[in-house]
């Protein structure tokens, strides 16, 4: 084997992660808190309000982000989960297991935001339209997922069942994201594309995009703080432990 | 700041919206803090007892 790849493999061993992300959580942290700060004053105070919406469209600041965070932790989710399955690699199965309650809450919130904002403009809460129902079942997909791995015991087989749910479900990913263009739905299109330039206002667009980046800082912090967690419970008497514990370690 | 309050009328869906989320984020982390720390007790309190059965 190269020397680079045992250099890859050196930050799936269980201490040097614990270490590694211990180091890293303090500064994601900060990002995070300083991205959140910029991000509100943009989007509550500086931009102008909606010719048509006036300001209950402000919800869009925290429902995209909250919406894409769901989706993209979810394929994370299962290529982590995949990766755990096919190589056997146990802290594969840890980040899977610790992103999932991070993806979950953001996709809860972004039904909650997509309700309080669907009331104003639509007339109601809900609907049973596409776009609403795919990410309804992400949600579902999320808590399968958790529950799945809580209910096994034995923590190898846990991990093997519930990484092929994760699996099967990242279909539902790209069923989520078309389902505006292959059905006709009350949620409007895209307003983002990677092809085209963005219909909206630059600030809105800025703003939304430091929100965006907001939401992904927050969700590596909790994500590495939850790995961390994981692991020690996972190794609690491994020897490594015990030597950051008698080294005062928090 | 009335007016900002307000937002326009909007000020329930607005708000309802960030103070949820700012509060769902705040208990997740919360949360993870309480998870750590009951962890942390367990694994000290472990290695105490052990200690002490080597010492007798």
């Amino acid at each position: 084997m190269s020397e680079r790849g045992i250099q890859w493999f050196r930050f799936t061993a269980p201490a040097n992660f614990y270490d590694l992300a211990g180091r890293l959580i303090p500064w994601f942290a900060a990002v995070t808190v300083a991205l959140f700060a910029v991000g509100l004053y943009l989007g509550l105070v500086v931009a102008p309000p909606d010719y048509q919406q006036g300001d209950s469209y402000r919800i869009i600041y925290i429902h995209v982000p909250t919406a894409w965070m769901g989706m993209f932790l979810y394929v994370l989710m299962a290529v982590y989960a995949a990766i755990g399955l096919i190589w056997r690699i146990k802290m594969a199965d840890v980040m899977a297991k610790a992103i999932a309650p991070t993806g979950a809450l953001f996709t809860f919130l972004s039904l909650w935001t997509g309700a309080l904002w669907g009331r104003p403009t639509w007339g109601v809460y809900w609907v049973w339209d596409a776009r609403l129902t795919s990410m309804l079942i992400l949600l579902f997909l999320y808590l399968g997922y958790m529950a799945l791995h809580a209910a096994i015991d034995d923590r190898q087989r846990a991990s093997n069942a519930s990484a092929v749910l994760a699996m099967v479900g990242v279909v539902n990913v790209p069923i989520i994201y078309f389902s505006v263009q292959w059905w006709n739905t009350l949620h409007q299109g895209a307003s983002i594309t990677v092809t085209d330039a963005p219909t909206m206002a630059t600030i809105m667009f800025v703003t939304l995009m430091i929100m965006v980046l907001a939401a992904w800082m927050y969700s590596v912090t909790v994500v590495l703080a939850r790995a961390r967690v994981e692991l020690l419970e996972r190794e609690r008497n491994a020897r490594w432990v015990q030597e950051r514990l008698e080294g005062g370690s928090k | 700041m009335i007016d900002f309050l307000a937002m326009g009328g909007y000020w329930p869906y607005v708000w309802g919206s960030y103070l949820v989320m700012a509060g769902l984020l705040l208990v997740e982390m919360i949360q993870l803090r309480y998870r750590r720390r009951s962890l942390m007790g367990w694994i000290r309190r472990m290695a105490r007892l052990r200690a002490q059965e080597e010492r007798q």
